[in-house]
This record gives structure tokens, sequence and C-alpha cells, in this order.
């Protein structure tokens, strides 16, 4: 599935702060981390989680120290913060609550969907008179 | 595989690539590199050779300048290039030891020449009480509070030997010597020459540590000479800021109804002017291969200016046929104006490069110096008739030989320039004769330094 590209870089934040909330993690176990929670499909361009993950580092939610990797190169670890915490907390209530508003209009639109589609269309003109 | 090439070579020319952009710096460099090996690593174990795994690496990373325009967004401080004192974070923790140290060192030099300025008070010799012989002593001294702690600093960043070193103290000792020993008149012209000439004089001791004791060398010279020009830059920066440091304190306490005026005329001013000879030697060190350098770019503005000023100033001459009345500082502001033509026919030697073909800006930079030369000789004929009328004085022979010394050298780079544009020399030819040239200026001051006292009576 093409996710399109706001709704991918929306989500970017509480993703990585979510699985960084799994563990202490690099840049290239959290891409993995994404291509497996979504079984492939919230497909990033690479090297754009490194200005998120700064980004992330900035604002305080994330902190990064050097640390070396299993072949003994320099590898950047990133923890969340007691405020990435937070953050996560306050994003998780945010996505949950626009997931449940689609969610209930989704519902009714599979329990009657012609019925609520005409509704849909009649709400709309009726908003585009007033 | 034949024709491939080893994947350590593929992985330093992106390295290389993505060192280039600006907004991304050495440890995200390092960090995506990390990333890069560990894609590589994995698609290697799935059975990629290391070519096809690095391209797919590569290419997952995505566009490496959509990704460095990421980074300047994020970043985007880092456009505007970074001098910064504490360096970015983590990066490179011995190079930021070092740059700590150096800092350390920068300011302590600074603050010693500071309170070198001090010092005297502490033996009744006070600046601001009026006293002839007091300023007399400072006049002569300025230079020597603030230089040596300079060269120190170079002597230390370049870990000089003991040779140049030796030469270097030797220097300031001997003019110490020199200007303290000589029994100067305290409103004399030979006390005003020492003031002007010795820091020229003892600007090569300084430059001699700046180069690291390699005075022989060109292109160090050149170095030394760009340095001067972003020092004197830098200087007046701070200067400006300084100012306005010195107003506000004194508007602000004034509010409150304290008099602070003697705490910043004697304090402030004068100590602050002297550590910041060596703090800005310090930026110009530390920002060299940081951003564009400024003297270059201000000659590429002045010079066309300059330029008609002179020939604007000559044609008004021809037009009204009056002649350049002589009066008493006359000779002097024509010295100023070759210093500043020579000054602008240096840096703009010292930024161009020496390979590009002559072009508009060469010839530009003939007419400059072409127009110098004729306005200064004009002068210098009114001069030679007016001491021939009046005799001699300390003053006159001292500006008249520096006339002498600056239209040296502008009428060896016109002819040489002459010979450039018409493709005769090569452009090294022309810093060849600038840097052949500098030690002449220092010959010049020292010998104002020792011998016009004792040639003029001290007077």
């Amino acid at each position: 599935m093409n996710v399109g590209k706001d709704l991918v870089a929306a989500s970017a934040t509480p993703l990585v702060l979510a699985i960084l909330a799994e563990g202490d993690t690099y840049g290239y176990a959290i891409l993995k981390r994404v291509a497996e929670l979504s079984g492939g499909e919230l497909a990033w361009t690479d090297g754009m989680l490194y200005p998120v993950l700064h980004r992330l580092e900035r604002l305080g939610y994330v902190e990064a120290r050097w640390g070396s990797s299993e072949s003994g190169r320099r590898r950047r670890y990133y923890r969340l913060t007691k405020a990435g915490r937070a953050e996560l907390a306050a994003q998780r209530k945010q996505w949950e609550m626009v997931n449940d508003t689609l969610r209930g209009i989704w519902e009714g639109f599979l329990a009657t969907p012609r019925q609520s589609l005409g509704l849909a269309t009649g709400s709309v003109s009726r908003g585009g008179s007033s | 595989m034949n024709g491939e090439a080893p994947l350590e070579a593929l992985v330093a020319l992106w390295r290389d690539y993505l060192k280039r952009h600006r907004s991304v710096h050495s440890p995200d460099v390092e960090e995506l590199e990390d990333h890069l090996r560990a894609e590589i690593a994995t698609l290697t174990a799935a059975g990629l050779s290391e070519n096809e795994a690095f391209l797919v690496a590569v290419k997952r990373l995505g566009n490496l300048d959509e990704l460095s325009r990421e980074f300047a967004r994020e970043h985007s401080e880092r456009l505007w290039k970074q001098l910064v004192v504490g360096g970015d974070g983590e990066e490179e923790s011995e190079a930021e030891t070092s740059r700590r140290k150096e800092l350390l060192v920068v300011l302590g030099l600074a603050s010693l020449a500071a309170l070198a300025f001090k010092i005297p008070e502490l033996f009744g010799v006070h600046l601001f009480a009026r006293d002839l012989a007091a300023q007399a002593f400072y006049a002569r001294n300025l230079s020597l509070f603030v230089f040596p702690f300079l060269a120190a600093y170079f002597v230390w960043k370049r870990a000089m030997g003991s040779g140049g070193i030796g030469a270097i103290a030797a220097a300031f000792a001997g003019a110490a010597l020199l200007v303290n020993l000589y029994p100067f008149h305290p409103d004399g012209q030979t006390l005003l020459l020492t003031f002007v000439h010795l820091p020229i004089a003892l600007w090569m001791a300084v430059g001699i540590a700046y180069v690291g004791g390699e005075w022989r060398s060109r292109a160090r010279r050149m170095d030394f000479l760009r340095f001067s020009g972003e020092l004197f830059i830098y200087y007046t920066l701070i200067a400006l800021g300084g100012g306005l440091l010195s107003a506000f304190s004194l508007v602000m306490f004034q509010a409150i109804g304290v008099n602070v005026m003697p705490f910043v005329s004697r304090w402030l001013l004068p100590c602050g002017a002297l550590g910041a000879v060596i703090v800005g030697a310090w930026l110009v060190e530390a920002k060299q291969s940081v951003i564009e350098n400024m003297a270059p770019v201000l000659t590429r503005l002045f010079t066309p200016l300059f330029t008609l000023v002179l020939l604007a100033f000559l044609a008004t001459m021809g037009w009204t046929r009056t002649w350049i009345s002589i009066e008493r500082n006359v000779l002097i502001g024509f010295d100023l104006l070759l210093a500043v033509v020579v000054g602008l026919v240096l840096y703009t030697i010292s930024a161009r490069d020496p390979e590009a073909p002559a072009g508009a800006f060469d010839a530009l930079q003939l007419l400059l110096v072409l127009a110098a030369l004729v306005v200064d000789s004009l002068a210098l004929a009114a001069i030679v008739a007016r001491i021939s009328d009046f005799g001699f004085s300390a003053n006159k022979v001292a500006a008249l030989g520096e006339n002498i010394v600056l239209l040296g050298n502008l009428l060896g780079a016109a002819l040489l320039y002459v010979r450039f544009l018409r493709g005769k020399v090569a452009f090294t030819i022309l810093e060849r004769w600038q840097t052949t040239y500098l030690p002449v200026y220092f010959a010049w001051a020292w010998l104002v330094v020792a011998l016009f006292p004792p040639l003029f009576g001290f007077r």
C-alpha cells in the first residue's frame, strides 16, 4: 500500500518515540523495527530518519550518545527521555482520538454504506447552503 | 569480479560526497555511514555482492541532496557559518579538548596583555594623570604591551623551537631597550615616529611567530599577509562592539547615579583594546577554514571606488588647474593613500586564483595603481620643493621615506601588471613581488625606530 507522504511524516514522531520506549537503539535498528511492525508497508527513505531523530533530540525527547557496534564502529544510540515519554503519551492520546473518530464514521459506512453516503452528501450540501 | 571497485573505496567516495554538504556535519556523516554499512551487511548476508549491496543501500538511504536539505531545515544555523567556541556536542572529543585548551591559552594571554598595561601604574606611571612623561612612556611602549603575548600565542600554537623563540624574544627585548633607553624629548617628533613605527617593526616578530619560523617560505608570508588583513577587520568589529559596551555601561550606570567613567576609561577601554588583539588573532585562526575571508571581498568592493576617486581627483586637478597645496600633514595623507592602495593590491592578489587568466579586474587594478602613482608623484614633487625651501625634519624625512618605500612597491606592481596583462609573465610573479617586498617595510620601520631618534637628537 502506498501511504501518503504527509501521513508518513506525521506518524514518524510517535512511531520513533514508541520504538525507543521499547529500549535504547540506533537508527538502522529503528528502521528495521518499523518495517517489521508495518509488515514492510510503511516505507521511509532511510536517510530521512536521521533529521527526525535530530529534531527529537533538539526538542529534548531523546538523548543520543556514541557507543560502538558489534563490529567496533562508532554508533550513535538514542534513548527516550522523560520529556519524550510524556510526549509519547500525549501523541498517543491524539492519535487514538483521531483513530476513534475515523473508526466511528467508518463503522457507520460498513453498517449502512449507501445511506451513510447519502447522509454525507446531504450534510455537505447543507453545510454549503448555510 | 573485474572492474568492481572494492567496497571501502566506494564508501569513501560516498562519504566524501556527503561531506561536501555544508548542512551535514561529520558526526552525521559517521552516523549515516554506520547505517549504510549495516544495510550493506544485511544485504550481503542475503546473498548480494558487495557492489550490489552498496548500490541498493545508497538508493534506500535516499537522495543525498534532499537529505542534506532536510538536515539544513533541522539545523538551519549550520548554513550560517559555524564559528563556535564549544563545537557541537560530543564530536571528536580530542579536537574538542585541544580547542578548549587553546581558548584557555588565548584568554590567559589576552588577560596578561590587559594586565601588563596596568603594571606601570604600580610604579607610579599613570597614563591619565596628565603627566607628559607617563604619556610618553605609554606612547613608545604601546605595542610592547600586546605583541609579545600575540607572538607567544603563535609560538605556542606552532610549537616553535628554541631558535625561533630566541630570535623573537631578542627582537622584543631589543626594541624595549632601545625605546626606553633613548632620552626622547617628551613632545618631540621622534617620539611620535617611534609610536607609529614600533608596531610595524614588531609586527615582523609577530610574523616570524605566525609562520612558525618559516619566514623564507613565500606561501607562509602570503598567509601572514592574509592574516594581517583579516585581523584588522576582526579588530575593527570587536572595537565597534567594545565601544557600544562602554557607551551602554556609561548610560546605564548614570541612570542610577553612579559615574563609571573612570572605570571605563582606565580599565575597560585600554584593557579591552589590548586583549582584543589576541582574541581577534585567535578568531582569525579559528575560522580561517570556516568562512570566506572578508578582506578580499572588501578589496573587490573598494578597488573600483578608490580608482574612481583618484581619477576624479586627477580630472578635477586638470580641469581647475590647481596645484596640490602642501600643508603640514598632507604628506602623511598621501602616504596613507599609498598604503591603502598597496593594501588593496595586496589583498586582491592574495585572494586571486593564480591560474586564472588576466581579466577586466586585473586591468582595473592596474588603473588604480597607475592613478595612485600619478597622484603621488605630483604630491612628491610638491613636497621635495618644500623640503628644499625649509630644510629637513624627522617627520618630513620619515614621511618621504615611507612614500618612497610604498612607491617602489607600486612601481614594481604596475610594471608586473602590465607584463601580466600582456601575457608575458604568470600571475605568481606578482605574488612573489609582494612577498619579496615585505621585509622592506619592516627594515624601514626598524630604521626609523633605531636610527631616527639619535639622528635627529631625540627631538
